[in-house]
């Protein structure tokens, strides 16, 4: 009833989009039970591999969101210098609290979270900042991590940030559950988990690598060595999508104002 | 099947855990390393799927459910499920608040319309409580935000401040969001309430299934009264023995993360039970739910009795209809403590698994001490710390902040006799042994907050607190040192200047 009245209420000129019945509910549980498989895509902005001294981060851009398109893959390609971090990287570090008055919808915000994406790391363990002096993005599009990444506060301004910064994976031991939970809802990065431990001791912040979701590999271009992915799932064409809201139009879940 | 598949789970963690979870605990430290290493083989982000039952598995056990299965089966009208499962679960209470709430409601406006109607008016509470005295302009349009949107939406429970120099001003505001849903009666047995917080398992105290979600999912509530989620499996703390008069639920908290790891219970349900449970007061119960997601754990639970509808006699007039862990149903891990044998802890720099004895950490210099929060400022937190410094009647050596959690529990500082004292009030007391003056109800500097807000850290001082986490930088600044505590190792330390312990004083 509430929902009927929510896609009533819906203004019917522009893309506002109505949640409809129980029968999309139980297609949705589906969807996201069963693995997909996608053809697999490589962009065409692939670059050459960068020389250490001036990397050029690639970012596979994902479509904006609410575009409808063929279906996209989740196997998804990210090359460029990374940024290592250690164990339990809490919430408070990844964005600290008196950030938090930064209000994520709303744009110019936005950007500005971005800016104090890992602000809250300490100095004297982590000497380059992921984020550049004056600087609104990093230079990294991928995160290394060890265990328990995104720990603490439930704040989503926290993927929120990474994403906005420029992050496009974080590829860690494993994640805290809200944390991993707000990634994939709002799209905003790919929590990737590797297999194994150590991949954080192995690798240096600035290291050149090369994530491949769709074959499960992460390769270290600097040290030689290759690592193994743990399939994204069924989160993969969620963050493709754009996030949970997004994923549900394109796949028709909740009407969009095309339909 | 299934049980094998538990056994496995036991013994990868019991392995080498179920020594030390004996009959007779003895709360040792060891090596970090060590434990994080062995956990690291078992983390998963998920919860293990199960296999597939035999036929000879079904009957009486096809239906046994822990606690959080139970509930979790109502809310998506299932008779029966499993951890694991992704199911619909329909919401009774979605809480926000001032640092969540805005951004929650952009989306919600942007994915359900600009003139949408929230599910329900009645189900949504929201309480501004993060960032409320401070100069700063965009916290304070942040509360002017959900106020515009309360307005919009009709919502019944919104507990507005808008004189900010004086909170007693304001008859709606409550203060800190967990203790204001207790207090308010938004917390009942065998319900589902989500709040875009972490620490909204603190409800789990009431025996229903209480979680922190983030802005989109909350979104995606405030319009549709529903959120998939995966069903966690749970873990079984059975807590027995007197509990000694220097320990607090905290120190039982703290025993078990600091056992368990920040991630021993990822995914999981962490439900408490024993006879020591039991005598827990509501708000005991309270602190000790609070700290679940500090071992990562996505709700916690405490079985409703007695204690808990007494407590709700006053506050609510809804039915509820409580539910229970069968008897043969299944955890995939069971932990016996205990706590006639623990000591006073505390939770070292910077993780709240760091734990440590009170006692072996007295050469540690503070340069303060926090009493507040939703873990450690509620009226019976202020009351332990009253009776140290009444059983000491000597001064305190740092400067000792409290903030009570609401404005409830700042009356009764104000208004309510200590026991023992000859008629004095928690106010009186902390006047004598020099503390600050009780500051205005609200998070305040748990988590830093903006640069003005009162007793934040803005240099690298150490701290004991009452609080819930210390990672760098939680309290203000990065090489903050903070001492995770209960009341009564809290105000031992403040009366003198080092990490202490409350013995000393309570016995």
């Amino acid at each position: 009833m509430a929902m009927a009245a929510a896609a009533s209420a819906a203004a019917p000129a522009g893309a506002k989009p109505s949640f409809s019945s129980p029968a999309t509910h139980a297609f949705l549980i589906s969807r996201l039970r069963h693995e997909h498989s996608f053809p697999k895509r490589i962009s065409s902005s692939y670059p050459t591999l960068a020389s250490r001294s001036a990397p050029k981060p690639l970012s596979l851009r994902r479509p904006p969101r609410a575009t409808t398109g063929p279906a996209e893959t989740a196997s998804a390609i990210f090359h460029g210098p990374c940024y290592v971090l250690g164990d339990n990287i809490d919430t408070d570090q990844i964005i600290p609290a008196e950030y938090l008055t930064l209000v994520p919808s709303n744009p110019d915000e936005y950007e500005k979270l971005g800016s104090y994406a890992l602000v809250g790391l300490p100095s004297a363990a982590y000497t380059t900042p992921f984020v550049g002096p004056g600087a609104t993005r990093t230079r990294f599009p991928v995160i290394i991590a060890g265990a328990n990444f995104g720990c603490g506060s439930s704040r989503e301004h926290a993927p929120v940030a990474l994403g906005a910064a420029g992050s496009r994976a974080v590829v860690a031991e494993s994640y805290a559950r809200i944390f991993f939970r707000n990634s994939v809802a709002t799209g905003e990065v790919y929590p990737v988990e590797c297999e194994g431990v150590g991949l954080c001791k192995e690798c240096t912040t600035g290291d050149i690598v090369t994530v491949e979701l769709g074959v499960n590999r992460l390769v270290n271009h600097t040290t030689g060595k290759e690592y193994k992915l743990k399939p994204i799932g069924d989160a993969g064409p969620v963050i493709h999508a754009g996030g949970i809201f997004a994923y549900a139009r394109k796949t028709g879940m909740i009407a969009s104002p095309s339909n | 099947m299934a049980s094998t598949l538990m056994a496995s789970c036991s013994s990868i963690f019991g392995a080498k855990n179920k020594s030390s979870f004996a009959s007779c605990f003895s709360p040792s430290i060891r090596a970090h390393s060590f434990r994080k290493h062995a956990l690291n083989k078992v983390l998963a982000v998920m919860a293990p799927a199960r296999s597939p039952r035999s036929p000879s598995s079904t009957g009486s056990v096809k239906h046994a459910m822990t606690m959080t299965e139970k509930i979790l089966a109502r809310a998506s009208e299932k008779s029966h499920l499993e951890p694991g499962e992704n199911i619909w679960v329909n919401v009774d209470v979605l809480m926000t608040h001032d640092v969540c709430g805005p951004g929650t409601i952009g989306i919600f406006k942007k994915e359900f319309g600009q003139n949408a109607k929230v599910w329900d008016r009645e189900k949504i509470v929201i309480i501004p409580d993060h960032y409320i005295f401070t100069s700063d302009e965009r916290a304070n349009r942040n509360v002017d935000i959900l106020r515009d949107f309360c307005l919009e939406q009709n919502i019944k429970y919104f507990y507005d401040i808008k004189d900010l120099g004086d909170f007693k001003a304001n008859p709606d505001y409550k203060g800190v969001c967990h203790i204001a849903l207790a207090q308010e009666g938004h917390c009942r047995p065998g319900e589902v309430l989500l709040g875009t917080d972490s620490h909204t398992c603190n409800a789990g105290a009431f025996g229903q299934f209480a979680t922190g979600i983030g802005n989109t999912d909350a979104g995606f509530v405030m319009g549709t009264g529903k959120l998939l989620l995966k069903v966690p499996p749970t873990l079984r703390f059975i807590l027995d023995g007197e509990m000694p008069k220097y320990l607090l639920a905290k120190d039982l908290i703290l025993q078990i993360i600091g056992e368990i790891t920040v991630a021993g219970a990822t995914y999981k349900s962490m439900e408490f039970v024993g006879s020591t449970i039991e005598r827990l007061s509501m708000e005991e119960r309270m602190t000790l739910c609070n700290m679940v997601v500090e071992a990562g754990g996505k709700n916690g639970v405490v079985p409703a009795d007695e204690t808990t509808f007494k407590y709700l006699e006053d506050k609510t007039s809804k039915n509820f209809e409580p539910v229970y862990s069968d008897d043969n149903a299944r955890f995939i891990q069971e932990y016996r403590i205990d706590v006639s044998k623990l000591e006073p802890l505390v939770a070292k720099p910077h993780s709240p698994d760091n734990r440590a004895l009170a006692r072996e950490c007295k050469d540690v210099k503070i340069d303060r001490v926090y009493i507040g929060s939703c873990t450690g400022g509620k009226k019976e937190d202020f009351f332990a710390a009253a009776k140290v410094f009444l059983a000491s009647g000597k001064k305190v050596k740092v400067p000792t902040f409290l903030v009570p959690a609401t404005q409830k529990v700042w009356m009764d500082i104000y208004g309510l006799p200590v026991p023992g004292s000859g008629g004095k009030t928690c106010s009186q007391i902390f006047e004598e042994a020099g503390c600050d003056v009780p500051a205005s109800p609200n998070c305040g500097a748990c988590l830093g907050g903006p640069r003005d807000t009162y007793a934040r850290m803005n240099e690298p001082q150490v701290c004991v607190s009452t609080t819930n986490r210390n990672f760098p930088g939680r309290m203000g600044h990065k090489e903050g040192q903070i001492y995770l505590a209960s009341p009564y190792t809290a105000a031992a330390s403040a009366l003198t200047g080092y990490v202490a312990d409350p013995r000393d004083f309570l016995l």
